[in-house]
């Protein structure tokens, strides 16, 4: 017996195709607002939490497509790229924390824009 | 202040148009589910998405643990850790949920990795539940504990690497494909690399809360360090 992951979203009989666009959507909103906070922010806490912000956008508009493929069994691919993708991102987030904390230690602070 | 405006109207216009990209894609595109389907009895697992993961398309996710150790290793590289405050006799609630969680935690990996085979689970699922047991741990003030295993934490941490390519260096000797397992014995060869991956996955993730590597100062850094542990 096969055992799938039913999309989150809702059941795949009764939601309308179009409904899971309301998600890729929300994903692209989720990408602007990070996008925004990235170039806004001084400091490089504020933008670590920027890019991560942007990664969840990204995974959840792939999601969100992938859960619009006929029948009952969502798109396996983007599911297993996105499980990829956020064991990379929180990877990539401990390294740049520890860049920042480097940064901090040669400069004496976390905001390069400050004394520029 | 303009130039917020300005980013800010930039955003808008690149959420607008990214919304529009979005919007315009066709309403019910097959993508890859048939395909993957279709092969799902020869990959030697029935969920798709680990199918996915450790037989299509394999190569990701040996570059992905590659990743990992990349990145705990350039975090190591870039700064020592510092030893949280052990505090644990101030909390004596949070030693008694440990003797409860952790062992219910390491179980509960365990069965996300078999059953990644069959459902929704495996590696990554599995490793992130390690991941967070160890950073509890640390949270405990136990962290010296852990990492006193140093050589043995250093093993863990390249075991998905060093499984993941011997498996493909075999398989090609097998077969003469990059991760083409022979025939019928798919899910034996992806549950060893699951179960290697798992381990370095979940110290991957909770050493990086450590946020260095460990120094070398042990239980007698307290005479000359007292005040890390203020």
């Amino acid at each position: 017996m096969v055992i799938v992951s039913t999309p989150s979203t809702g059941d795949p009989h009764t939601m309308p195709d179009a409904g899971y666009r309301i998600y890729a959507l929300a994903g692209v909103a989720l990408f602007a607002i990070g996008f925004y906070s990235l170039l806004v922010q001084a400091h490089l806490l504020r933008r670590i939490m920027a890019l991560n912000v942007m990664g969840s956008g990204v995974f959840l508009v792939y999601i969100a497509l992938g859960a619009q493929t006929p029948g009952p069994i969502p798109d396996p691919v983007p599911h297993a790229m996105v499980l990829t993708g956020i064991v990379v991102s929180v990877c990539a987030t401990g390294l740049a924390l520890a860049l920042v904390d480097r940064v901090q230690a040669a400069a004496g602070d976390a905001e390069p824009g400050e004394d520029a | 202040m303009t130039s917020r405006v300005m980013v800010g109207v930039l955003s808008l216009a690149m959420c607008a148009a990214l919304g529009w990209a979005v919007q315009s894609l066709p309403v019910r595109p097959t993508g890859l589910t048939g395909a993957s389907l279709a092969k799902l009895p020869e990959s030697g697992v029935t969920n798709p998405v680990t199918a996915v993961l450790l037989n299509y398309r394999g190569y990701d996710t040996l570059l992905e643990v590659g990743v990992l150790l990349l990145a705990i290793v350039a975090v190591w590289s870039l700064r020592r850790g510092e030893w949280p405050a052990s505090d644990l006799h101030d909390r004596p609630l949070l030693m008694s949920l440990l003797r409860v969680v952790l062992p219910v935690l390491v179980l509960a990996a365990g069965y996300l990795l078999w059953i990644g085979a069959f459902a929704p689970g495996g590696a990554f699922q599995g490793g992130a539940l390690l991941g967070g047991a160890i950073v509890l741990v640390m949270l405990g003030g136990l962290a010296r504990r852990v990492l006193a295993y140093d050589r043995l934490l250093r093993a863990g941490l390249v075991l998905g690497v060093i499984v993941f390519a011997a498996v493909c260096a075999v398989t090609m000797l097998l077969t003469g494909g990059l991760l083409q397992f022979p025939a019928g014995t798919g899910g034996t060869w992806i549950m060893v690399i699951e179960s290697a991956a798992l381990v370095s996955i979940g110290l991957t993730l909770g050493l990086l809360y450590f946020g260095g590597r460990p120094n070398g100062d042990r239980l007698d850094s307290e005479h000359r360090r007292p005040a890390h542990h203020a």
